[in-house]
């Protein structure tokens, strides 16, 4: 008996050593779990139990918890339109942003040499001062008496005769807010590349054509994933090019938001559209990255 | 291969009055040379002589200044990289990160729209020894396995010339070893040219043909390996190729066919066809292991003829196969010595007086222009220098 007693304290030992580095693992987790809960979870629960709340009879203005799937329902049958356009309109402008951002951010990567830091710094530039304002310049510089409209108008190249309070106009100034969410993560994956890897393809009869499409194109597609991710997603629920750039013919979800949180306190049908919103956003990620091949990104 | 090889006639390659200035700097100056069809050809030099700006401007990747690059009769210095029929492997072999082995060496292929490009694959994988890697990609090989791609890569393409960018420099010393040697085989056994820059002089003699030293821009010394070593013609060949050890002297008179050379109050004979200087002045240079160290009776022994130095044992360091002896002569300098250990227990000790003799026939004699240093790692001289200043401040106390 009396040579089991040390046995068993020597036993104890390692597993209260164990228990503790667990204790410690939970212990270094809890801030960022703690940062989750309070401004992930807790808001996202709320939001879910808010679009599913009924207004309390008699009183507008003022709901009561409930189970009230219809919410959804009704809120997509008056909706479905701005679900699409806000899509379109994402869609397009994150194709433009790509367009404009990929030769941009080339050229940085490659070929701006000592100009390289000072002309990121241009990119981001901007952000600098407020996003409204900018887009209200914008509302300056597409006016109908504004120069482009003149010239494209002289050129019978606008078919409404105008820029703002069109699509056009509304495409136009999400594409411009969210170029720098594509320019940079671009500009990332280009700057990784080695550029031995394009001289080895010039070296193994790759026309310089090819060599981007067979090397620097795959090479760079995280960086277009993450750009055109980057940017499609605020884009798709952006609320304030459509307000300030469009028309009532163009508004987007973000607005359909808005308008019932703000104006119409019909915080079960906002809270819907949101949520909505996230879950369709999800499917498309999900669907575009798995179709971009680029599961390893996540 | 070697079958596949047999219907194409390979050629020459020509440089002609190569040159390259980045900005005022030659980095390549006036080249001329002919490497010819089927050689492993070498060029060697320190960082910075020019030797991969050469190989660059061969591969098109850099434009030279002035000069014609031909391949036969082709002149090929207009075209672009990938209209050349030359191939790379890279120093840091560039692989593909983003396709599998297979496809890496398939590349070239694709691009020329080649057919039967599996068969071609998978028969120059096997000779690489490859095989069963074809689907990993290049991040899941080992250096000496990454290395074997680049090569297979390049030489699928059956090149005029491959070249060949320092292509061991990554890889550790025994697997470098073993590589050189692979290389070689491969070589033989697909016939094409091979041009390999390297500042590793080492294996550049393993596995050249012939071996051209280059510094600042231009060729110093062009030659088989074992002829440039026997016989440098300039200090830089001389101490950049191996060791070598030179005293300053000058010229004092004639016996027979060899010149004598007085240095330090003695004098050795070089052989005229072995003397390389242009005025009086002149550098007697000896190989290391050409040296026999005599100590004690064995003095008496030296044949008359052999060039003699008398002086004190330094150090001694015993490697195995030989021992490296350092030698202080008379007048300060220290001489090194290499001696196979063939008989048991006859070394020399640190403090003994001894006598170096050699045979003139392996003496040489060099231009001084420049001074007996150059082509001596700069790295060694610097410590050379610390070791003189700390050996002297140790004295003083």
């Amino acid at each position: 008996m009396v040579a089991v007693v040390p046995a068993r304290g020597g036993q104890a030992a390692p597993q209260q050593v164990a228990q503790r580095s667990s204790r410690t693992g939970y212990l270094l987790l809890f801030p960022g779990l703690a940062w989750l809960a309070v401004f992930f979870a807790i808001p996202f629960v709320t939001l879910f139990l808010t679009s599913l709340q009924q207004p309390i009879p008699g009183k507008s203005g003022k709901y009561q918890f409930g189970l009230e799937f219809g919410n959804y329902a009704t809120a997509l049958s008056e909706y479905w339109e701005l679900y699409l356009r806000s899509f379109v309109y994402a869609g397009i402008a994150t194709v433009l942003a790509l367009a404009i951002a990929y030769p941009l951010a080339y050229f940085i990567a490659f070929r701006a040499g000592q100009w390289r830091s000072l002309m990121l710094v241009l990119v981001i530039a901007p952000s600098f001062a407020s996003f409204l304002l900018r887009t209200y310049a914008w509302k300056t510089i597409l006016a109908d008496e504004g120069w482009i409209t003149s010239t494209l108008n002289a050129l019978h190249l606008l078919p409404e005769g105008r820029i703002l309070n069109t699509g056009i106009a509304v495409v136009a100034g999400l594409t411009y807010n969210f170029l720098p969410f594509m320019i940079l993560p671009l500009y990332a994956a280009l700057e990784k590349i080695d550029p031995r890897l394009i001289e080895a393809a010039g070296d193994l009869y790759a026309s310089p054509q090819t060599a981007f499409r067979k090397v620097t194109w795959p090479l760079s597609l995280p960086g277009v994933v993450a750009g055109t991710l980057l940017t499609f997603i605020p884009a798709a629920g952006d609320y304030i090019n459509a307000a300030l750039l469009g028309s009532t013919g163009n508004r987007m979800i973000g607005n359909a938001i808005q308008i019932n949180f703000i104006q119409f306190r019909d915080y079960p049908t906002a809270s819907a559209l949101s949520f909505m919103l996230m879950a369709a956003i999800l499917v498309l990620v999900f669907t575009y990255i798995r179709r971009a091949g680029t599961e390893d990104l996540l | 291969m070697a079958d596949q090889q047999g219907d194409r006639n390979v050629e020459d390659l020509h440089l002609q009055s190569l040159t390259k200035k980045f900005g005022d700097v030659a980095a390549v100056d006036d080249l001329t040379l002919t490497i010819p069809a089927g050689s492993f050809f070498a060029l060697l030099g320190a960082s910075g002589c020019g030797k991969t700006t050469t190989l660059r401007m061969v591969a098109g990747l850099e434009d030279p200044t002035a000069g014609t690059i031909r391949i036969g009769d082709k002149d090929i210095t207009g075209l672009r990289a990938f209209e050349r029929p030359v191939n790379t492997v890279f120093q840091s072999y560039a692989l593909f990160p983003h396709l599998d082995i297979f496809e890496n060496v398939a590349f070239g292929l694709r691009r020329r729209g080649i057919k039967d490009v599996t068969t071609q694959v998978e028969q120059i994988l096997d000779l690489v020894e490859l095989g069963p890697m074809a689907r990993r990609k290049p991040t899941q090989l080992s250096g000496g396995q990454q290395q074997r791609v680049a090569v297979a890569r390049a030489l699928i393409n059956k090149p005029d010339v491959l070249l060949l960018d320092e292509p061991l420099g990554a890889l550790d010393l025994k697997l470098r070893r073993q590589m050189q040697i692979e290389l070689k085989r491969i070589q033989v056994d697909v016939g094409t040219t091979f041009v390999h820059v390297t500042h590793d002089q080492e294996e550049a003699m393993t596995m050249a043909d012939t071996v051209a030293v280059m510094n600042k821009g231009r060729i110093e010394q062009m030659g088989h390996p074992a002829d440039i070593y026997e016989l440098p013609r300039t200090v830089f060949v001389a101490n950049f190729l191996g060791q070598s050890n030179l005293f300053d002297g000058r010229r004092s008179g004639m016996s027979g066919d060899d010149i004598l050379v007085d240095s330090h109050g003695l004098t050795f004979a070089i052989p005229s066809d072995r003397f390389f200087a242009e005025g009086e002045d002149a550098i007697v240079g000896v190989r290391p292991e050409k040296i026999h160290i005599a100590d004690g009776a064995d003095v008496d022994t030296v044949p008359e003829n052999h060039n003699r130095v008398p002086g004190r044992v330094t150090d001694v360091s015993y490697t195995g196969v030989s021992t490296q002896y350092l030698v202080e002569a008379a007048w300060g300098q220290e001489l090194g010595v290499f001696e196979q250990n063939v008989v048991v227990g006859d070394r020399c000790d640190v403090g003994d007086r001894v006598v170096l003799h050699w045979s003139p026939s392996h003496t040489f004699g060099l231009d001084p222009s420049g001074g007996s240093t150059v082509g001596v790692d700069t790295e060694v001289l610097a410590l050379g220098a610390l070791n003189a200043r700390l050996l002297g401040d140790s004295a003083g106390a």
